[in-house]
């Protein structure tokens, strides 16, 4: 605080301060208690709010624990995002390493190019592409019946178009954070190793992946988080046993019209989801603000 | 005495340049080796091709008599000290200083003792724990080296690893680094472009300049008797006299130039006619000789003053060329000094001199 007024002045200081508790308060604080203020009250009929049945209680939670299979696809969407997070991390490891250490810089920016060119467009078009390629009778089936790896046609939509679909949506946002810490890894420090004996195996082991241990921290929080709260992919990719958590908060606000009930379902995945990240960080041994940066 | 490392007709070729021009070198066991020569003249390329980090367009690279070709840098028994050092900052010292020896699948027990037998041979007892951005640029230097000998390697290979230290750290660890090498006795193969490091050092120096080999040889012999214009230039400093060779006779050369007439020692394929330039050393050139020969008449322009002795700058005029020479004049005979703006006699022997073709 002290800093900020001596860097920018009292006035300007004070509008920055300002600035920032606004944000805070507007889009941080104030959504999130209204939100949990409408998941801890029962859906009433208008005539009936602030009457004797108008209260706070956990119904709407208890509602989600109790159901025979919505906790089921809860903890389904946080296995499945986790699954995403490890698919896509494989993808994007080598990748980055590739970039970070091996390339030349003409190869880097062409392929850095090519990497964002598909960002320039609508998320929507991206997943409606991959919805026809991977249609039952799509280019993919297609091309692999031709090939002679399948003998006949695969269902891919549900759990494997989900997964294809969202690990192509978040690779930028696993690839260049691990790009980023895996660049600023001196060259001559796989030497160095390689010098003394190592293989390729111990060299990422040792010295790579600990060193990119930050980035990789972030990206796998960044898509995480993406993947569970994604809504498209799923919506458009998946098949009724590849129910998303984000579909079924989103049937109680726009199809069952129970916002309180809505409400009480997202409060769960964010938490669960805060969770989930802490938990991931700790594992990483990285603490949030340089995940953060 | 027996070879550590032998190159036989090595050559390097990038896509656009010849990087090492068909070169064949020998180093003792034992021995501190040091390879000479300005940026750019393809002495780390050597270096990483006797490391094994690059493969030789052509020739061979023996160690130990072994054929290295399809060796990869990993089964060699080089180890490599960088010049960034590459210390892991992630691991403690002691890991470190035992990478190696982790990777050959020594105990954990067994590396913690090993590391802390390396520690106490750099000086740095008690020091593994200590992560190596804790320690000193010095500290580094010595664990760096550390690591390196930790995996009991044939030849360690040095590249600029002192370049990055301030003055008085260099001139110590040059000390120290002689002082390891003679204790354990592995084969040094040390890369610079500092000459006064590489004589203070070396048992020998290889002198390279743009991917060739100029001259190998013992420091002192590198000095006195340099080979070729090149290395007479580079190592050390030289006053210099062009001219045209005029007569040799036994193992001296008579020059004749814009200055005069002088004799030095000559190279055995020295002729007459050909071009050619005299170096003369600023400590062999000297106030008021009685010699005969080898006299110049130069007027003092400059007197600078550095410790142990001073250095005199003085021009010989000419209308067209007129030569700068430097005197080195030991401290206790100061009084010999010519004062500026004076004119002055200095001679040389001609046993100090050496005469080299020149194109």
């Amino acid at each position: 605080m002290n800093e900020i007024t001596q860097r920018f002045g009292r006035p300007l200081g004070a509008c920055f301060i300002l600035l920032v508790l606004l944000w805070l308060a507007g889009l941080v604080l104030v959504p999130n208690l209204t939100m949990l203020d409408f998941a801890l009250r029962p859906n009433l009929p208008a005539t009936q709010l602030g009457g004797p049945k108008d209260g706070y209680s956990f119904d709407n939670f208890l509602y989600l624990w109790n159901h025979p299979s919505h906790g089921w696809i809860f903890l389904k969407t946080i296995w499945s995002s986790a699954l995403v997070t490890v698919l896509t991390f494989l993808i994007c490891y080598p990748l980055a390493y590739w970039l970070g250490q091996v390339s030349t810089p003409r190869q880097t920016s062409a392929l850095l190019v090519l990497l964002t060119v598909p960002y320039l467009m609508n998320e929507v078009l991206r997943g409606l592409a991959w919805y026809i390629i991977l249609a039952f009778d799509g280019p993919l089936n297609a091309a692999l019946v031709h090939l002679g790896l399948l003998s006949e046609p695969v269902r891919w939509y549900g759990d494997g178009g989900v997964l294809a679909g969202m690990a192509y949506a978040y690779l930028l946002f696993m690839l260049l954070p691990i790009y980023n810490s895996v660049s600023t890894l001196d060259h001559a420090q796989i030497d160095a190793a390689r010098d003394l004996g190592a293989g390729t195996l111990r060299i990422h082991r040792r010295v790579v992946l600990p060193h990119a241990k930050v980035g990789i921290a972030t990206g796998c929080v960044f898509t995480f988080m993406l993947a569970a709260g994604s809504y498209m992919a799923p919506a458009l990719l998946g098949a009724p046993g590849s129910r998303w958590f984000t579909q079924l908060i989103y049937d109680w606000f726009f199809e069952s019209g129970n916002w309180n009930r809505g409400a009480a379902y997202g409060v769960t995945l964010l938490v669960l989801c805060l969770v989930a990240v802490l938990g991931m960080l700790r594992l990483f041994q990285v603490n949030l603000t340089s995940a953060v940066k | 005495m027996t070879n550590t490392v032998s190159l036989l007709d090595v050559e390097m070729r990038f896509a656009a340049s010849l990087a090492i021009r068909r070169m064949s070198l020998e180093v003792r066991s034992g021995e501190f080796f040091s390879i000479l020569g300005p940026s750019g003249c393809g002495k780390t390329t050597l270096l990483r091709m006797i490391s094994g980090f690059l493969q030789p367009t052509s020739g061979k690279i023996l160690i130990d008599g072994q054929d290295m070709r399809d060796v990869p840098a990993n089964r060699r028994s080089t180890a490599m000290i960088f010049q960034s050092l590459a210390l892991f900052p992630l691991m403690p010292v002691w890991e470190n200083i035992a990478f190696g020896l982790e990777v050959r699948g020594m105990s954990k027990a067994r590396r913690r003792q090993e590391a802390e037998r390396l520690l106490e041979l750099i000086a740095l007892p008690g020091y593994g724990e200590r992560m190596p951005h804790e320690l000193s640029g010095g500290q580094r230097q010595r664990v760096a080296i550390a690591r390196a000998l930790a995996i009991e390697p044939k030849v360690l290979l040095l590249d600029e690893p002192l370049s990055a230290l301030d003055l008085k750290l260099r001139q110590r660890m040059r000390a120290e680094l002689r002082e390891l090498q003679k204790r354990t006795g592995v084969t040094f193969i040390y890369i610079t472009h500092d000459q006064s490091e590489a004589l203070a050092m070396s048992d020998r120096v290889a002198v390279m300049s743009a991917g060739e080999l100029q001259q190998v040889g013992e420091p002192l012999e590198l000095y006195t008797n340099p080979a070729t214009a090149f290395v007479a230039e580079f190592v050390g400093e030289n006053n210099i006299m062009s001219g045209t060779v005029i007569d040799t006779f036994g193992d001296y050369a008579v020059l004749e130039g814009a200055h005069g007439r002088f004799v030095g020692r000559r190279s055995a394929t020295l002729r007459p006619q050909m071009k050619a330039r005299l170096y003369v050393r600023p400590e062999s050139l000297s106030v008021d000789r009685q010699e005969t020969e080898n006299r110049l008449v130069a007027i003092s322009k400059r007197f600078d003053f550095e410790g142990a002795f001073a250095t005199a700058h003085a021009v010989v005029p000419h209308d067209s060329d007129p030569l700068s020479v430097q005197l080195a004049i030991p401290h206790q005979h100061l009084g010999q000094a010519p004062d500026i703006g004076k004119s002055f006699v200095a001679g040389f022997s001609r046993q100090d001199a050496v005469v080299l073709a020149h194109e």
